[in-house]
């Protein structure tokens, strides 16, 4: 039987506190990717595939990623949120790995709204 | 949905809505029976007998924003389409469990497709809640439970970098050395 090592989790989580304790908290932005049937269908999950790698290829560690449902523009998936801390929330349509890519290192990293993919600004309500 | 990775990340989104706090995963390949079998289990809300029937219309749905609820009718069909079926059970306040049955063999079985890639998303885009994913090949199995992990990071969120790149690899691994179906 295959066992997640314990004790490489540890080792990493002593790294990351000796790294982190010099920080203050807070996050940089939050990028939600909606994962409804249709956003999966539509390649939602290869989408944050490639949001999660870059972060893993950067290191950076002060965005949080979530997922959420279906918003009912199931034509315009995949769609992902991209909210930077303190700013009014971006939704990018019709997304991909590539876009991902850009909107993360154009948008997310530097603040620059990434205008040829956005659906609209502003919240909308998903339940 | 082209793989049987993508319907369990589907379902599992469902439990998620559904207000789970625990969600159980189990995926069983069993040649010699000729089964492939995907179960999700949760704790969330659950559904009552009305609710249960009406699940398998694809236009019928909870959600406010759209009447379209395709997500178990696509898992039903893809487990029909390979001599299997799948089986809804639902108990309002208790929880909801899920099973589909495929043809392990059959040519319209879906492959199993990117799982790893599915745990990542589901595990780092719900921290809150708990995982546990047991996948069986021939009597082998890898087991993976969120709830140890959590422990043994303390503070060090799930979603950091160094953790995803450690997780995703040691998924990875598990599978292989099961044999798990790609």
């Amino acid at each position: 039987m295959a066992k997640l090592k314990i004790e490489d989790l540890k080792k990493i989580k002593e790294k990351v506190q000796s790294q982190t304790a010099l920080r203050e908290g807070g996050h940089r932005a939050k990028v939600t990717v909606h994962m409804g049937t249709c956003g999966i269908a539509s390649g939602a999950r290869e989408v944050l595939d490639a949001l999660m790698r870059e972060m893993e290829e950067t290191g950076v560690s002060d965005v949080i990623v979530t997922t959420s449902g279906c918003m009912g523009l199931c034509s315009r998936e995949p769609l992902v949120t991209v909210e930077l801390a303190g700013k009014e929330p971006i939704k990018y349509e019709k997304m991909n790995e590539n876009k991902m890519r850009q909107v993360f290192k154009r948008h997310v990293m530097e603040g620059e709204i990434q205008t040829p993919f956005v659906l609209a600004k502003g919240a909308e309500i998903v339940r | 949905m082209l793989e049987l990775a993508l319907h369990i990340l589907d379902i599992v989104e469902n439990s998620i809505r559904a207000g789970a706090g625990l969600v159980r995963i189990q995926v069983r390949e069993d040649e010699a029976r000729d089964l492939f079998l995907l179960r999700i289990t949760d704790n969330g809300h659950g559904m009552s007998p009305e609710e249960q029937r009406k699940a398998m219309d694809p236009f019928y749905s909870t959600k406010k924003v759209r009447r379209i609820g395709m997500g178990l009718p696509l898992l039903s069909d893809a487990a029909e389409r390979s001599g299997g079926k799948m089986i809804l059970k639902s108990r309002p306040g208790v929880g909801t469990a899920i099973s589909a049955e495929f043809g392990h063999r059959h040519i319209d079985r879906q492959p199993m497709g990117d799982i790893v890639s599915v745990l990542m998303a589901i595990i780092v885009g719900n921290p809150g809640i708990d995982f546990i994913y047991r996948h069986e090949v021939q009597g082998r199995i890898y087991l993976l439970d969120t709830r140890n992990i959590k422990e043994a990071l303390e503070d060090v969120p799930l979603n950091h970098p160094e953790v995803t790149a450690f997780l995703r690899e040691q998924i990875a691994e598990g599978l292989r050395d099961i044999g798990a179906a790609v």
